[in-house]
């Protein structure tokens, strides 16, 4: 998470949900990889996510791996994606005790981790609840 | 005196965001103040713990584009953000806001800054760049987490949000541009030096010689440039530093409070700096009439005033509802103390 190198090379899938849709099968892949896990073809081609889906399960972080402290507590979910892929990804804006499996979500980009008062600053996906119209 | 490009333009698109936590300004006086003495608002925006310029700028962008029908980013051939809070002193925000919409890489990317009218100035600009012809779309942005010194006057008001624009040609456009102007001159009212956490201020400089010449002398020369009186418009959006400074100065060019009022949103999240006037604007576009002019002046103190004037045309009403809608983002509120805003804003260190 916190190599430069590697967050340069995955910013397209961080920050726009690219992932891919193999040619040959028509699954929807995320992340995207060489090889489809569906089909074992390697034609696939690129696209962006709509970033809508649904809480599949999720799970409250209070002891966090090193490099996420700032934001703990924090709450991790299993997103189904509506075109399909089920994706890992932190929730944000929203209280632990909100979180339903099913409940609508969308993604947003926000930080990851904030790199202390040196390091660069990494951005990637997360996922709120859908934002839902006010009252006219 | 008036800025006007040869060719037509106007805003293709227009996106806000506002963070969903507030800070109620009894909870500032609380702490500061026994709980007593007035206070200028009612509460203001704050930032969530993985939000800054970035993703702020990111979101409005997406709704801006949302709101542009069939543009495809790639034709985006300028994304500018105008913040005094850039997350970065050297790299620009403009290349991870262009990378996160698609945007890159043929695209001239670039940060500006002017206090709270950085905003404005990246939309005049754009509005040049696709005038002139050198570019069929570029995207302004507004943006800022405001700093606030603790227990400064500023800390009752400085809030986060972010309002982008879509500049284009008019005929694809939701309102068209008619003209602007700028006034600026070297007033001590706000600044901050390098290496500086918070902003300080110039007492007295801040009302009648900065903020109320500025607006008053930008507006008031558009106005005769383009041959315009307040009655013509339907709506009126200033900067908003706080609710007395744009009713007041509202009433001293001849526009009444009915026309401020759908674009005063500083009483619900305060002053957003550089996306504090752009938002204002975002909240009148998503109620605008086709036909329906609007006049749009900015402040930032160092100091000057960007006065625009547009028309709304047919295509606002399919428009509005393709994104999030700036009164969404403004009653998703989530209230925090001041213990959990001082986190929220960096002020505790552990």
């Amino acid at each position: 998470m916190n190599s430069v190198p590697r967050n340069w090379r995955l910013r397209q899938q961080r920050y726009r949900l690219v992932g891919e849709i193999c040619e040959s099968c028509g699954v929807r892949i995320f992340p995207p990889r060489d090889v489809c896990p569906e089909c074992e073809t390697m034609e696939q081609k690129e696209v962006a996510f709509s970033g809508r889906g649904e809480v599949y399960s999720y799970s409250t972080v209070y002891h966090p791996p090193r490099g996420f402290e700032e934001f703990a507590p924090y709450t991790v979910a299993l997103v189904r994606l509506e075109e399909g892929p089920l994706v890992t990804a932190q929730l944000t804006d929203l209280d632990s005790e909100q979180v339903k499996i099913g409940m609508s979500v969308e993604m947003v980009t926000r930080r990851m981790q904030s790199g202390g008062e040196e390091g660069p600053i990494v951005y990637g996906y997360k996922f709120r609840p859908a934002i839902q119209p006010a009252a006219a | 005196m008036v800025l006007k490009p040869r060719r037509e333009v106007g805003f293709v698109g227009y996106g806000a965001y506002v963070p969903r936590y507030r800070l109620p300004n009894a909870e500032v006086a609380r702490v500061w103040m026994q709980g007593q003495g007035s206070t200028p608002i009612k509460e203001k925006s704050v930032a969530g713990l993985d939000e800054d310029v970035v993703t702020m700028s990111v979101e409005a962008a997406r709704n801006a584009l949302s709101r542009a029908g069939p543009v495809d980013p790639n034709q985006i051939r300028a994304v500018w953000v105008g913040s005094e809070s850039h997350p970065y002193a050297v790299k620009p925000t403009s290349t991870i806001v262009a990378e996160a919409i698609g945007a890159t890489p043929y695209t001239q990317a670039a940060d500006w800054e002017f206090a709270c009218k950085a905003g404005t100035e990246a939309i005049q600009a754009a509005i040049g760049f696709v005038g002139s012809g050198m570019a069929r779309y570029a995207l302004a942005i507004g943006s800022d987490v405001a700093q606030a010194r603790p227990a400064d006057a500023l800390e009752y008001t400085a809030s986060a949000g972010s309002a982008a624009y879509l500049v284009g040609p008019a005929r694809e456009a939701l309102a068209t541009f008619e003209g602007s102007l700028s006034y600026a001159t070297d007033i001590p009212d706000f600044w901050r030096r390098a290496y500086q956490r918070y902003p300080s201020h110039g007492g007295r400089f801040t009302g009648q010689p900065a903020y109320f010449t500025h607006i008053v002398e930008a507006v008031r020369s558009l106005m005769e440039c383009l041959g315009t009186e307040p009655p013509d418009y339907r709506y009126a959006v200033f900067h908003q530093p706080n609710v007395k400074f744009p009713i007041s100065v509202a009433k001293q060019l001849g526009f009444t409070v009915e026309q401020v009022q759908s674009g005063l949103l500083v009483n619900e999240i305060g002053n957003t700096y550089a996306a504090s006037s752009p938002l204002g604007l975002t909240a009148v576009l998503d109620i605008a009439e086709p036909g329906d002019r609007v006049l749009l002046a900015s402040y930032g103190s160092g100091a000057g005033s960007d006065a625009l004037s547009i028309r709304v045309t047919d295509a606002i009403l399919e428009r509005q509802r393709l994104a999030p809608r700036t009164r969404d983002y403004v009653t998703r509120r989530r209230e925090v103390d001041y213990a959990i805003y001082a986190r929220y804003s960096n002020k505790l260190v552990r």
